[in-house]
């Protein structure tokens, strides 16, 4: 009985310090990168573009590239992840061929995103005739995100209780006006959580943006889909690794690092926020 | 009216069901585009494309197979004999040189006379290896004989222990060290994380309060979210000269610095999902076992561990599958050389680095090109054998009541 309870204590103590330690490291990485960059970022830092190859001046271009390639990828993934969802919530059923689309959306959601920036650049870059460019770019991280856009929307529509769906197809209305009028209202705040979420992936991807659309250097904006833009995980990459003058480089990079983070754990929280909140309001 | 609705709801119902198809037909696009590119690599030539290989006529040897013809041109053989042909020094011949040996008013002004020349310079070595573009080559020459193009091999892609894929006249493309890279790399981070995590895991599920766990739990979520990049800024920063001063190396990107920071990326999900499946084990089980006299310790040795078995595993080969497929953080710290892993403190090379850092400065469609996608669907398939994995034994947890 003895031996147990020292065993136990024994255990249990490791456990506890395990822990503390590993939660702690983990928000040390993050308090390091806060910390080194919060002196960086000004007003300048993120309105001017780089300068004197790019030791100085700010990451104003990568800011609006990471931008329009959200709103790019979002453009192809957010539709075409609702509707999948749609089909598969409320009309597939549950027979074979839901669990095989399941599978597929898993399996979708499990590939590297290397894989995805060697399809993108095929697909989109060479056979497509893109280029590098916001469009194939677009294209990548798009169905890059699909799974995960369309995961959060089947979880948003499968929390809304079966009454509502018999009761408005029991006043006549038909199924796709059922979905229209009252399942999709109530899921949409549930939804837009999903696509937040994918916002805050989508910004911080590198590997797929390699060779679809990221510019090394490009001061200037774009002035189509068709042009290439800088984008802030490569920035950071290639201001981290490849610069002409590393250790000037550095405090740029820990500014954008930080504004990396910022985005996309700002999204992370925006979306467990909404969640309590909308998940509160929906039970009352 | 009411036919137009009809026909309007039909239409959208049957775009829902399209992109029902949707995942399924990017997967399926995934693999055709993979395969087609990097399948072409096996009917690439052995030499660089555009060129041959010329020896004299004389000359026994009939065709070489990349890594011969490397060491040919590195210097490392010197004789024929080694190469099965008969014992004969081995003459270097690259196009440039034939220039030194004609005066330039000799080749014609379109250098229409150059395949002559060359010809015949061919013909007075006997012992000559000549490396030339096919516009230029004396093919059809009088005592000339222009070796076999021989295609890349599975075997020499698979089993190959060199990746020089930029090395003239023929690029070596062994991609043993950089899947042993990947698995080298991907299994210490496990080792590394998977008790860490395990640890964190039965911490958060059975002794932290629920306060302390309410504000835990999703700030480990939450981290899983950093971006691999940024994960990779801190290894170069941080990790990498600390392992430099700590183990006093030459340099400190090496495969341990590749390990540390994919154990720490693959610690938030194996910690969530290890979490989670504990705590799915029922109340009545956990009580059970308590009333029966047994210590917190033990349940959680004999009961709640056994029953989560499954779920835990599953975190583990979910854990596995991110590390493998890691690409930026990978990138930035392990010194990328492209040699057979031996032990921690050696740069180590990984098929997704690989990839990253070649795939922009290898020409579309060329050899270099198809075999960085041949990587590509080496890594694509041992994903999907782990996410495969992962499934089946998470499907073993519902049934396991």
């Amino acid at each position: 009985m003895r031996f147990n309870q020292l065993n136990q204590l024994i255990a249990f103590s490791i456990f506890r310090i395990l822990g503390a330690l590993i939660v702690g490291f983990l928000l040390l990485i993050l308090g390091f990168i806060i910390w080194q960059g919060v002196g960086v970022i000004s007003w300048d830092f993120l309105t001017t573009a780089p300068t004197d190859g790019m030791t100085a001046g700010g990451i104003y271009p990568a800011i609006v590239g990471t931008l329009y390639l959200v709103i790019g990828s979002m453009f192809i993934a957010f539709p075409l992840g609702v509707m999948s969802a749609i089909y598969t919530v409320e009309y597939a059923g549950n027979g074979k061929i839901v669990r095989f689309i399941r599978v597929m959306t898993n399996n979708l959601g499990s590939i590297p995103s290397i894989i995805f920036g060697l399809f993108g650049m095929a697909l989109f870059v060479n056979s497509l005739g893109f280029g590098d460019s916001i469009i194939a770019g677009s294209f990548t991280l798009g169905l890059l995100v699909l799974p995960l856009i369309i995961r959060t929307t089947e979880e948003a529509l499968k929390a809304i209780p079966d009454h509502f769906r018999t009761g408005s197809l029991a006043l006549g209305a038909s199924k796709l006006q059922t979905i229209h009028r009252v399942v999709l209202p109530m899921a949409f705040p549930n939804i837009i959580t999903g696509l937040i979420l994918s916002i805050g992936r989508v910004s911080g991807e590198t590997a797929p943006i390699l060779f679809t659309v990221a510019a090394y250097f490009l001061p200037k904006l774009p002035e189509s889909i068709f042009d290439q833009v800088m984008a802030l995980p490569y920035h950071l990459y290639v201001i981290a690794t490849s610069g002409t003058d590393l250790e000037a480089t550095r405090p740029i990079a820990y500014g954008t690092a930080l504004v990396l983070i910022a985005i996309v754990l700002g999204m992370n929280l925006l979306a467990s926020f909404l969640r309590r909140y909308f998940g509160k309001r929906i039970n009352v | 009216m009411k036919q137009l609705r009809k026909i309007a709801e039909r239409t959208v119902e049957t775009l829902l069901t399209a992109s029902g198809a949707i995942t399924t037909l990017v997967i399926f696009l995934i693999i055709v585009f993979l395969f087609k590119e990097g399948l072409g690599l096996f009917n690439s030539p052995v030499v660089e494309k555009g060129y041959v290989l010329c020896v004299h006529e004389k000359n026994s040897v009939a065709d070489l197979t990349a890594y011969q013809i490397k060491q040919i041109f590195d210097a490392e053989v010197e004789n024929w004999k080694a190469l099965g042909g008969k014992d004969e020094a081995i003459e270097l011949f690259r196009f440039e040189e034939i220039f030194n040996h004609y005066p330039e008013a000799e080749f014609g002004e379109d250098y229409q006379y150059l395949p002559d020349k060359l010809g015949e310079y061919i013909r007075h070595s006997s012992g000559i290896i000549a490396f030339l573009p096919k516009r230029y080559a004396p093919v059809d020459k009088p005592g000339v004989k222009t070796l076999r193009e021989a295609q890349i091999r599975i075997t020499d892609f698979f089993f190959g222990k060199e990746w020089m894929p930029t090395s003239t006249p023929a690029p070596l493309f062994g991609v043993l060290p950089l899947i042993m890279g990947t698995l080298w790399v991907s299994f210490f981070a496990i080792l590394i994380a998977m008790p860490l995590g395990m640890g964190v895991a039965i911490y958060l599920s059975e002794l932290a309060n629920e306060r302390v766990r309410k504000i835990l739990k999703p700030t480990i979520e939450l981290l899983a979210g950093i971006p691999s990049v940024v994960y990779g800024f801190f290894g170069l920063v941080v990790l990498v000269p600390f392992i430099q001063q700590l183990f006093d190396l030459p340099v400190g990107e090496t495969a341990l610095a590749g390990s540390v920071i994919l154990a720490i990326m693959a610690l938030p999900t194996i910690i969530t999902v290890a979490e989670d499946a504990m705590r799915n084990t029922p109340r009545a089980m956990r009580e059970a076992s308590l009333a029966l006299g047994a210590t917190p310790w033990q349940t959680i040795c004999r009961v709640i561990i056994p029953y989560a078995s499954s779920g835990i595993s599953a975190a583990v080969v979910l854990g596995i599958g991110r590390a493998v497929g890691e690409t930026m953080a990978v990138l930035m710290v392990t010194g990328n050389a492209a040699v057979m892993p031996r032990t921690l403190f050696e740069p180590v090379r990984t098929i997704p680095a690989t990839i990253a850092a070649e795939l922009g400065e290898a020409p579309a469609g060329g050899a270099h090109y198809q075999s960085l996608f041949l990587l590509g669907c080496i890594l694509f398939i041992i994903t999907m054998i782990i996410s495969i994995t992962a499934e089946v034994i998470s499907k073993k947890q519902h049934h396991a009541v």
